[in-house]
């Protein structure tokens, strides 16, 4: 504070600025106040010229405390602190004025804008003699990563880091990964066989030293921050030893429980209480379901499991295994849900037979389904006709608004799925717009139209039983406006497919509080920035990929993963990472001991010193809120960079204007 | 338990029966209806086709009416007429612009209304206020056997949704398995009769009561019941014209829902206006009383 | 570009239409129709119409009112609802059918050869004079201006409901009949006040 040497840069940022506030006016004024000596216009600061005129007045002028008036700190904080440290100053010792999201952008009548440019201005100038030289923390950051969720986002994002040298947990929920994409039959637009490309990269998972596989696993908590977070996974009990298990497959055959709806087959097949889930499971261990299990659940059994397992690996007695694990970066690959058609009574689904969501063709097309690959009525007879229905649940105010991105695409390969296996079926695509954007998909729908399958541009009112021509007895009708021919078409179906859209996953929202970060309003996690940071999120060193971000496509999600992995390793390849010295203090002459900022933490990072009887922050945990600034009675923590003295000065300097 | 209760214009002419038969079933189940004083039409479709506050208005009317009359909510049998008075309430509450100019009209004839009248329909009442429960204990004479097609109509639950879902709406089927008989999957029943069309382009809904009928002989329904005098006037009334324009042969007993009901409760024909249905009802009554 | 769309009162005519559907409540949201087809899928009557609900909205929004007015399909709407609560843009088609109704009365565009605008004036009337409709009073003027076919179709029926009492000759007013008139009449005069 003695020989506070002030300095003001003022950004035109093009029109941006200086389209509505008068600039110059403003600049002149800034150059009369206190402390200040030198006050400049120009018309990009964030520019290497704009930046070098902070560090050249730093230098030869001795300036020790900048104002920047600009945009909003989210933008160029980082880049002008930065400029101020080249230039030998403290970054602390520089301050944004956000006169641009916070002023020009939004005010009408220039005159308006220009005095509050004044006042923003102003406030810093008065908040500057408070400003305090502060250095970031540094934290060691530990090298492990984990990655939650074994689909193909998160197999991918895993194997790229076990491929860097860094060890990766692997955590899911279900007893294989795999995910979604093991269920699909061919991909589209190569007609690549899904699982035919997804088990070598799953394999390949299972093997790699660096991935330590946690299947059957989902975790409970987590604690820490950026570089140092500590998580509790519980180990489901599988009721089977994974050490001697073969994954043979003799118990799946000898269990007495046939019935169970088998989840792989979206409940069109049965499964036994001790099941695989499907043939190239990995880890291909088996699983046994206590809620099915007639031991498990306390009835009789004779047990022929045991009795069949050659290396007598059932071992009804184990027990969940809650493991504390610590990682330098999260990244959460969870994936999506199917959206539920049985919401929309008008489709029949659930009702009608033959009325069949787009995941359980992909089973019955699939040679390893419940068909055995054969395209077929509940009746086991081969359909006539096929209707595929676009944007069922999504593009829809009422349900879901926004468009599922992969409908129309996999809507047309089932198209041709059924046209290979039954080429005299008549097959029908009935689409709002075709949504053909990616690398071959547009040939893929041309492809499509020459094999013959008839596109009818109308959104399906309704699925019925009503037949009102002999040609429509026994079967489903399709009614749906066709808008180019300008006629409502009856579109008699022995099988409606309900491409429905994805959704996500029905804990979505409970997962991104367990983990610190938000969700955006359709459901999906949020990501730090939609179009820069479309893989991290707010809170540093967790981030996302693949469906659970939004709806996404095979190519996408396996880009995603790679950028996740990428932006991981950026934070666990260094052996530190700074954090921000932003955070609270507690004086301990001060503090009476009450508990309050204690309990209310919500990052958990003070605790109670029973010695001193006096509460400490942790510094590495605090995350600079102010929770316990504003709590406290007597006034006790402060929050560096957000002192009291500063934050009155602030409103001292807005107000005086 | 208490309602007033608007009866609508039909409820004196061709819905003669829907009013008998809704006094005598809420007399069997101990509710007291309080006829509303002085009401006047609701509008119906007729009036919005015209002239958009005067409908607001005129089913106002009978809300300021109703508020006057009692607390009790306003107990509504039509489902035209359910719709054009809560449409009323919705919309005052929506826009501004319709409150103020309904109040101002009101206030002209020296009336006013500030838009807290529940408007139910009388199913609503029947199974969330009476409860199916206490409608079953009052069962004289179950309907077992009897296979009922429920004909809910469009403005039963369209386009809000109130009380039952607006695209495969259960209630009456509720209550009807409750009185003892088999409802059938009646694919047409939330379908348009057609409504006024039946006289402004008879093809039109000739061909939409064809379907109604067509799905209630598919599933061999005894009787179809539902819950609105235009929609029983076309599927019964016109069921002749039906025949003679698709060359059907449909005899289908099309009763009011309150009439069968009443028949259950031990209501007599005469008082459930049974004798004023056009197709004749008495397979439908000697299944019930044998 | 049609001839209603080119003249100057076409033009005056497009804004006024523009402008009283937007101050609907909810009227707003026909610029975000998708033109998906749900509505005219959905819709019993659209096989009777010269353009479905969607045609009509996208000609309305293309300014092409005399599609919209000349059609008799606003007056093929029954007020089912089917369309409004499938509408994926949550657009109330019926209110909007409603709304161009009143507009083709207002303005007097009504298709020569439909015969609901004549339906609904009897009924008004009815309910001017009674306070309610009076409903053999409605159906017999109807028949006798613009069906006379009817009456020999419905003589079967009408004479059975006529013996079954459901068609009472006398009409029964209320108290309160001028009431309405006077309602009308208020706002009529407040409409002209605002214009």
């Amino acid at each position: 504070m003695a020989e506070d040497k002030i300095a003001v840069y003022f950004c035109h940022c093009g029109t941006n600025i200086a389209g509505k506030v008068d600039v110059e006016k403003v600049t002149a004024w800034a150059a009369e106040q206190p402390n200040v000596v030198v006050a400049r216009e120009y018309k990009y600061m964030c520019s290497d010229p704009g930046q070098d005129l902070i560090k050249d007045d730093i230098k030869n002028l001795g300036v020790n405390r900048v104002v920047v008036a600009a945009c909003s700190p989210t933008m160029h904080e980082p880049t002008f602190r930065k400029a101020a440290a080249d230039g030998g100053l403290n970054p602390y010792l520089l301050q944004m004025a956000n006169v641009r999201e916070h002023c020009s952008w939004v005010t009408e009548d220039r005159d308006d804008a220009t005095a509050k440019a004044k006042r923003i201005l102003n406030a810093q100038i008065h908040r500057m003699p408070f400003n305090e030289s502060l250095e970031p923390i540094e934290v060691p950051v530990n090298p492990a990563v984990m990655v939650v969720g074994g689909g193909i986002a998160g197999i991918e994002a895993a194997l790229k880091l076990a491929q860097s040298g860094k060890k990766v947990y692997l955590v899911e929920k279900n007893p294989s990964i795999g995910g979604h994409m093991a269920m699909f039959d061919k991909t589209f637009p190569t007609l690549d066989c899904a699982a035919c490309i997804l088990t070598p990269k799953m394999s390949a998972a299972g093997k790699h030293p660096n991935i330590e596989m946690l299947a059957y696993s989902e975790v409970t908590q987590v604690d820490g921050y950026v570089g140092n977070f500590k998580v509790k996974v519980n180990k489901k009990a599988r009721f089977v030893n994974t050490d001697t298990c073969t994954g043979c497959g003799l118990c799946l055959e000898a269990c007495v429980v046939r019935k169970v709806p088998n989840e792989f087959d979206v409940g069109l097949s049965k499964r036994s209480a001790v099941y695989i889930p499907f043939p190239q499971a990995v880890p291909l261990r088996a699983t046994i379901d206590p809620e099915k299990c007639l031991t498990k659940k306390g009835k009789k059994c004779k047990q022929p499991c045991v009795a069949a397992c050659g290396p007598g690996a059932i071992d009804f007695d184990q027990q969940d295994e809650i493991l504390e694990l610590e990682v330098g970066a999260i990244i959460m690959a969870t994936g999506f849900q199917l959206w539920d058609p049985a919401q929309d009574a008008r489709y029949g689904y659930g009702r009608l037979d033959n009325v069949i969501t787009s995941l359980e063709f992909e089973r019955i097309s699939n040679a390893s389904g419940p068909t055995g690959g054969h395209i077929v009525c509940k009746n086991g007879e081969a359909p006539k006709s096929v209707a595929i229905l676009h944007c069922v649940g999504s593009r829809d105010q009422n349900y879901q608004e926004h468009c599922s991105r992969v409908c129309c695409m996999y809507s047309l390969k089932f198209a041709h799925l059924i046209k290979e296996h039954l080429p005299e079926t008549e097959v029908y695509e009935l689409y709002i717009d075709m949504r053909s954007y990616g690398k071959g998909y547009e040939e893929f729908y041309r492809r499509l139209m020459d094999e013959g399958v008839h596109m009818v541009r109308g959104r399906a009112a309704e699925v019925t039983d009503v037949a009102l021509s002999p040609e429509e007895e026994g079967r489903l009708v399709v009614k749906t406006e066709d808008t180019l021919l300008r006629i409502v078409r009856r579109i008699p179906a022995d099988m409606v497919i309900l491409s429905s859209g994805l959704a996500p996953a029905s804990d979505a929202k409970s997962v991104a509080q367990t983990f610190g970060f938000g969700c955006s309003a359709n459901g999906f996690y949020l990501e730090r920035h939609p179009k820069l940071e479309p893989v991290s999120t707010v809170t540093d060193g967790i981030f996302i990929a693949g469906c659970c971000q939004y709806p996404k496509d095979i190519p996408d999600t396996v880009a995603q993963a790679g950028a996740a992995a990428a932006g991981a390793l950026a934070l666990v390849d260094n052996p530190t990472v700074k954090v921000e010295p932003t955070i609270s203090y507690i004086d301990p002459e001060k503090c009476s001991g009450c508990h309050i900022c204690v309990s209310l933490c919500p990052h958990v990072a003070i605790q109670y010193n029973e010695e001193k009887g006096v509460a400490e922050v942790i510094s590495a945990a605090c995350k600079g809120c102010g929770v316990c600034v504003a709590a406290c009675g007597s006034n006790v923590p402060q929050q560096r960079g957000y002192l009291d003295d500063q934050i009155f000065a602030e409103i001292e300097g807005a107000m005086a204007v | 338990m208490r309602y007033l209760y608007y009866p609508g214009c039909s409820g004196e002419a061709t819905g003669k029966a829907y009013d008998m038969s809704t006094r005598a079933m809420m007399e069997k189940l101990g509710v007291e209806l309080a006829e509303l004083d002085d009401w006047n039409c609701c509008g119906a479709t007729s009036y919005f086709n015209t002239r958009e506050l005067d409908s607001f208005a005129i089913a106002g009317r009978n809300l300021a009416i109703a508020q006057k009359q009692g607390d009790e909510d306003l107990c509504v049998t039509c489902n035209a007429c359910y719709t054009a008075l809560e449409k009323a309430n919705h919309y005052m509450a929506e826009s501004p612009r319709i409150r103020e100019a309904v109040n101002g009209a009101l206030g002209s004839v020296g009336r006013s209304y500030d838009g807290s009248k529940h408007v139910r329909h009388i199913m609503d009442v029947l199974i969330n206020d009476i409860g199916l429960d206490a409608v079953k204990e009052k069962v004289v004479r179950p309907l077992t056997g009897l296979k009922v097609a429920c004909y809910y109509g469009c403005q039963y639950s369209r386009p809000w949704g109130i009380f039952d879902d607006v695209e495969f709406p259960v209630t009456m089927d509720h209550l009807f398995q409750a009185l003892g008989a088999e409802t059938v999957d009646y694919a047409a029943k939330m379908k348009c009769c057609g409504g006024m069309m039946m006289l402004t382009k008879e093809e039109g809904a000739l061909r939409m009561c064809h379907e109604l009928l067509y799905c209630a002989e598919r599933e061999d329904a005894d009787v179809v019941v539902c819950a609105c005098p235009m929609c029983e006037m076309n599927v019964e009334g016109y069921q002749p014209r039906v025949n003679k324009a698709f060359g059907t042969s449909f005899n289908i007993p099309v009763m009011y829902f309150t009439q069968l009901v009443g028949l259950a409760l031990g209501a007599s024909s005469k008082e459930l206006g049974i004798d004023k249905q056009i197709v004749s009802c008495d397979r439908v009554v000697a299944a019930i009383s044998a | 570009m049609t001839e209603l769309a080119t003249t100057p009162q076409a033009k005056a005519l497009h804004r006024q239409f523009v402008e009283d559907v937007m101050s609907m409540p909810g009227g707003e949201k026909i610029r975000i129709c998708q033109q998906c087809g749900t509505c005219t899928g959905s819709c019993p009557t659209s096989y009777l119409m010269d353009y479905g609900p969607r045609e009509i909205i996208a000609a309305f929004r293309a300014g092409m009112i005399d599609r919209v007015v000349k059609s008799n399909t606003i007056w093929l709407c029954t007020s089912c609802y089917s369309c409004t609560v499938r509408c994926p843009a949550n657009i109330k088609i019926t209110e909007l059918m409603y709304e161009l109704k009143r507009l083709a009365i207002k303005y007097d565009l009504t298709p020569k050869d439909s015969k609901s605008p004549a339906m609904t004036k009897y009924f008004l009337d009815s309910v001017r004079k009674h306070g309610r409709n009076h409903e053999v009073e409605l159906m017999a003027k109807y028949m006798l201006t613009k069906d006379w076919s009817l009456p020999f179709k419905f003589m079967g029926t009408g004479l059975k409901l006529f013996l079954a009492g459901r068609l009472p000759l006398a009409a029964k007013d209320i108290r309160g009949r001028d009431e309405i008139g006077r309602i009308s009449a208020y706002l009529e005069a407040e409409e002209a006040k605002a214009r």
